[in-house]
């Protein structure tokens, strides 16, 4: 039962914030209802597919699309020339990074075709526009492209060698930037005095979002207005309205609107500026027709940004107790073929400061150098940096407990913040605000029944199996994000969020959000946030997002900070509601507005029975017979802008049981436990879900998930649900969320996010799990995911199971 | 071809080409966008609808093999004005996020809870090894599941 476990104290307003109340959007949703881009369909729609380049690495000698053109339906072929000569720019990265000894992050041109040159499989080369889908496949194959294959590189070590194909021609190379965090010397000084240091190669592995809902776009140009219209399966319209209409189109911002409706899963995946976007725009305009482009799954692969992929090697310092003195950390990312939106800030900024985690550790620094290959672009997804900084803190910390036989939550113990040391000061940027990642890690301890843990690892033994349990503590950065922080940063934009609250004559509220949904439940939580506020129910809340027309400029959903930032901007607006409000109330009970007190959606004189409910206030608001207009504006509508002082910094310990037989390697993990300190909970069931979903992905990457290219020829070997292999409802077990709650302080609600703790915490747990289970067998590391091959090969190699015969 | 079938109770007649699928007959054709198509090798499941009762992916059935045949799609499940059992078990526990995969889930677990109305959460799990959902984790639609196929057969000996 979802409100099992996260159970608040009950609060005041049964529909305000800490409530579980059911959500709003679902009814929708469960009658098939939802209004998803690939649904919608215009008066005299074309279709587009794009043919995509099948290698790795080749330059365009020659393209003819004669023959495309001549085939019945085929209305137009476009290419990278056709962009060209239209003048069409080449997609934007959002957040470049400034590398060692102020280096700028190299920005080689996106086209959203190819032009010269295909740098990946499924680099987009020809968009073919015809009068349906199947005419438009047809021309697309026959679109003959000369191309002269190049040699590809795949691997970031690989790219780096002497001699390494150049995926772009003026980087050498490879390296996009060579980027560092910390004090070095501090952290060299720290590793002259350790007692002991610990050490780990390890790889991230490369992950694909796979959101359910495929990608989609449909590009609406209406000559008479001469106004662009593109409906997208984005985690943020304006943005993309942003970067395309100002650096990509040159539309003007007042001629185009962007429109993301029901959008089906995000995960990060779709909060990119991507090529097809640009091409249903500007063909519409080119065929004054509207031009639908969706996205089939099998593309999805070579065309959605994928993500992760690092190789790193670390080492922690620790004096003979077990305390940290020092983390070293050295990390290769890869980019891909070009920058994806936001491509170098992920392994940059969202990882480098994420790698003191919960620790006291005075001294770290860390360097990574992002190399360009012949890959897809590499951008967020869900957790983005965070998720790799914990798994490489918290491999090494468990490599550490096990040489220096100390017990792993013990060691952790020694390590960890207290309570009482926040505001906390990290060596790497971050000050973190609150938490109690101590209290996290007990009950994480007590919950599992870690005590417990040797009697059921004996009993697996007698069944021929090998028990481990695995242990992990987190800090995330998210909110994102102070602007000013960010901007110094590198982000070319603002971080901030809004919020609009618009109260009818009659006291029902809409609520614009800048913001977006795509499954996180916000026309549920944002309404809770009203009802809170204004001490109206929450069915009389309705949440509009996603249509930059409708909602005033905002930046969308991604790192968790929809509740954190957005809904801070709404409290604010709600505030600001209350104060004008209190203003009417003050002159409709003849009172001083200092007097006025409102509490449950009444206003009070205080000290007497005189009240106005909330909806006699908005209807005087709007018919205002009796009403101070000489000092006071008719009507109740409020806007706020908030932009935070800080990241918020939600924290955490995960704890994983996993059996593996030794027989096959296959690991099945039989239990999870995730306590986590999000800040305040507006809505525990809505939370419980996102960390269940969040901790599934998590383990997908530890246990299943592995985007694997061929690196010889570059091709994608994991190009399907057939390949890739996707968490399904039999390979995860039920999980026991908690929460250890203290409070944001430096937001209105106290809330830190939630989107992202279970995919940070779990790849790290259900890893130390694994390698707990084949400790004694010599192993202090498994690479993900800990599939059964990798896991048989590695017991074999130890000794432990004999190959087939 | 011409085919005759009942779609959500309603007998139809339409010409099919022999390669349409079914999921492209809903959505396309008849436009109902409630059956998704979320991969291209049927293994997401989110195209789930009933033929003949039975929970079939519609991705991968040509509309041609229709002839005679009662579908019954997301759209069709729940009474006029109301919801399903399954559905509203979907609602109360938690059971979609994104609502893309939502459909697909709520038809085929309305099939295995026909013959199921008591199920353990392994045979939950096992049923929907073909329904992919990348938002919920799954444990609350294993929770759904169950309390949808209680409901269902509570409903009918009510009735």
């Amino acid at each position: 039962m979802p409100d099992q476990h996260l159970k608040s104290a009950a609060p005041v307003n049964p529909t305000g914030i800490g409530a579980a109340i059911r959500r709003k959007e679902d009814m929708r949703f469960l009658l098939g209802r939802g209004n998803y881009v690939a649904d919608m369909k215009f008066h005299n729609m074309t279709f587009g597919v794009l043919l995509r380049s099948p290698h790795a690495h080749a330059r365009i000698k020659s393209i003819d699309t004669s023959e495309a053109l001549k085939l019945p339906g085929v209305v137009a072929v476009f290419t990278g020339d056709d962009l060209l000569a239209d003048k069409v720019g080449t997609l934007p990265c959002a957040w470049p990074v400034t590398g060692k000894g102020g280096a700028a992050t190299k920005e080689p041109a996106h086209p959203a075709l190819a032009q010269g040159k295909v740098r990946h499989v499924g680099d987009p080369v020809a968009f073919v526009v015809a009068e349906t889908l199947e005419q438009a496949r047809d021309g697309a194959e026959a679109v003959l492209v000369d191309y002269e294959e190049l040699p590809a590189v795949v691997g970031v070590l690989d790219a780096l060698k002497p001699g390494a194909p150049a995926v772009f021609d003026d980087i050498p190379d490879n390296v996009c930037v060579d980027w560092e965090i910390g004090d070095k010397a501090a952290t060299d000084a720290a590793f002259a005095k350790a007692a002991h240091v610990a050490r780990i190669g390890l790889v991230n592995n490369r992950l694909v979002g796979n959101p359910m809902e495929p990608r989609a776009a449909i590009g609406d140009y209406d000559l008479a207005r001469d106004h662009h219209t593109l409906w997208t399966t984005s985690q943020f319209p304006h943005i993309a309205k942003l970067l395309m209409g100002n650096f990509v189109l040159g539309i003007p911002q007042h001629k185009l609107r962007v429109v993301s409706p029901d959008v089906g899963g995000g995960f990060g995946v779709k909060q990119f500026h991507y090529a097809e976007e640009v091409l249903v725009t500007w063909a519409s305009r080119k065929v004054r027709r509207p031009v639908k482009w969706v996205c089939e799954r099998s593309e999805g692969f070579i065309s959605d940004a994928h993500a992760r992929d690092h190789v790193t090697e670390a080492e922690m310092a620790l004096d003979e107790n077990g305390k940290f003195l020092g983390l070293r950390v050295s990390t290769t990312a890869n980019m891909g073929g070009y920058l994806s939106t936001f491509g170098p800030n992920i392994p940059t900024n969202l990882y480098g400061p994420l790698l003191a985690g919960v620790y006291t550790t005075p001294a770290v620094y860390c360097e990574v150098k992002c190399v360009f290959t012949n890959t897809l672009p590499v951008d967020a997804y869900r957790g983005a940096g965070r998720p790799e900084a914990t798994f490489c803190l918290e491999r090494l910390v468990d490599v550490a407990a096990i040489e220096m036989k100390i017990p792993k939550d013990e060691i952790r113990r020694r390590n960890i913040i207290r309570k009482e040391a926040y505001p906390y000061q990290t060596p790497v940027m971050m000050n973190y605000d609150s938490g109690d990642p101590l209290g996290c890690l007990e009950k994480a301890l007590l919950s599992a029944d870690w005590k417990g843990f040797p009697a059921r690892k004996a009993e697996a033994a007698k069944r021929g199996k090998l028990r481990g349990i695995g242990l992990c503590t987190y800090v995330e950065a998210c909110g994102l994000a102070p602007s000013r922080i960010a901007i110094r940063l590198g982000v070319r934009g603002g971080l901030f969020e809004s919020a609009t609250v618009r109260v009818h004559p009659t006291g029902q509220v809409t609520v614009l959000m800048g913001t977006h949904s795509h499954g996180q439940g916000h026309e549920t939580t944002c309404a809770q946030i009203v009802s809170s506020k204004l001490g109206i129910p929450a069915e009389n809340v309705e949440i509009v997002f996603g249509d930059t027309d409708k909602v005033q400029f905002g930046l969308g959903t991604y790192g968790s900070r929809s509740a954190a930032v957005g809904g801070s901007a709404l409290a604010k607006a709600a505030n600001k509601v209350i104060v004008k409000s209190k203003k009417i109330a003050a002159h409709m009970l003849e009172a001083a507005e200092s007097d006025i007190e409102f509490e449950g959606g009444v206003f009070t004189v205080a000290g007497t029975d005189r009240k106005k409910t909330f909806g006699d206030v908005a209807l005087m608001a709007h018919f205002p017979v009796d009403y101070p207009l000489e000092i006071l504006e008719p009507g109740l509508e409020e806007q706020s802008f908030y932009d935070p002082v800080n990241f918020t910094f939600p924290c955490g310990a995960h704890i994983a049981e996993v059996e593996i037989d030794p027989e096959t390697g296959f690991v099945q993990l039989l239990g999870y436990v995730a306590v986590d300190d999000v800040g305040t909970v507006i809505n525990p069931m809505i939370v419980e879900g996102q960390i269940h979903g969040g901790v599934v992905q998590g383990v997908g990457q530890a246990l299943f998930e592995d985007c694997v290219y061929d690196h010889s020829s570059g091709q994608l070997l994991s190009g399907s649900f057939m390949d890739y292999c996707m968490p399904r409802a039999d390979s995860v077990p039920s999980m026991k969320v908690e929460t250890h709650i203290t409070p944001c302080t430096h937001n209105e609600l106290g809330v830190k996010g939630c989107g992202e703790v279970g995919t940070i915490g779990s790849p790290a747990t259900v890893i130390n799990a694994v390698v707990d289970a084949l400790q004694d067998l010599g192993v202090t590391h498994v690479d993900m995911p800990a599939s059964p091959n990798r896991v048989w090969r590695i017991i074999a190699n130890a000794g432990g199971a004999q190959p087939a015969k | 071809m011409q085919i005759n079938f009942t779609l959500n109770g309603k007998a139809l007649s339409v010409d099919v080409p022999p390669q349409e699928l079914l999921s492209e007959l809903l959505r396309e054709r008849l436009g109902l966008t409630g059956t998704h198509v979320g991969c291209d090798t049927s293994q997401c499941g989110a195209c789930v609808v009933h033929v003949d009762g039975a929970s079939v992916k519609s991705c991968s059935t040509l509309a041609a093999s229709l002839n005679g045949a009662t579908v019954t799609s997301i759209e069709g499940l729940a009474p006029a004005g109301g919801l399903h059992p399954m559905q509203q078990a979907f609602h109360e526990q938690h059971g979609l996020q994104c609502g893309f995969c939502t459909p697909g889930m709520v038809m085929s677990a309305v099939d295995f809870a026909k013959d199921n109305p008591k199920p353990s959460p392994e045979a939950v799990r096992s049923w929907l090894e073909g329904n992919i959902c990348r938002c919920t984790g799954y444990q609350n639609i294993v929770a759904s599941v169950i309390a949808g196929a209680a409901a269902m057969h509570a409903n009918a000996k009510g009735a």
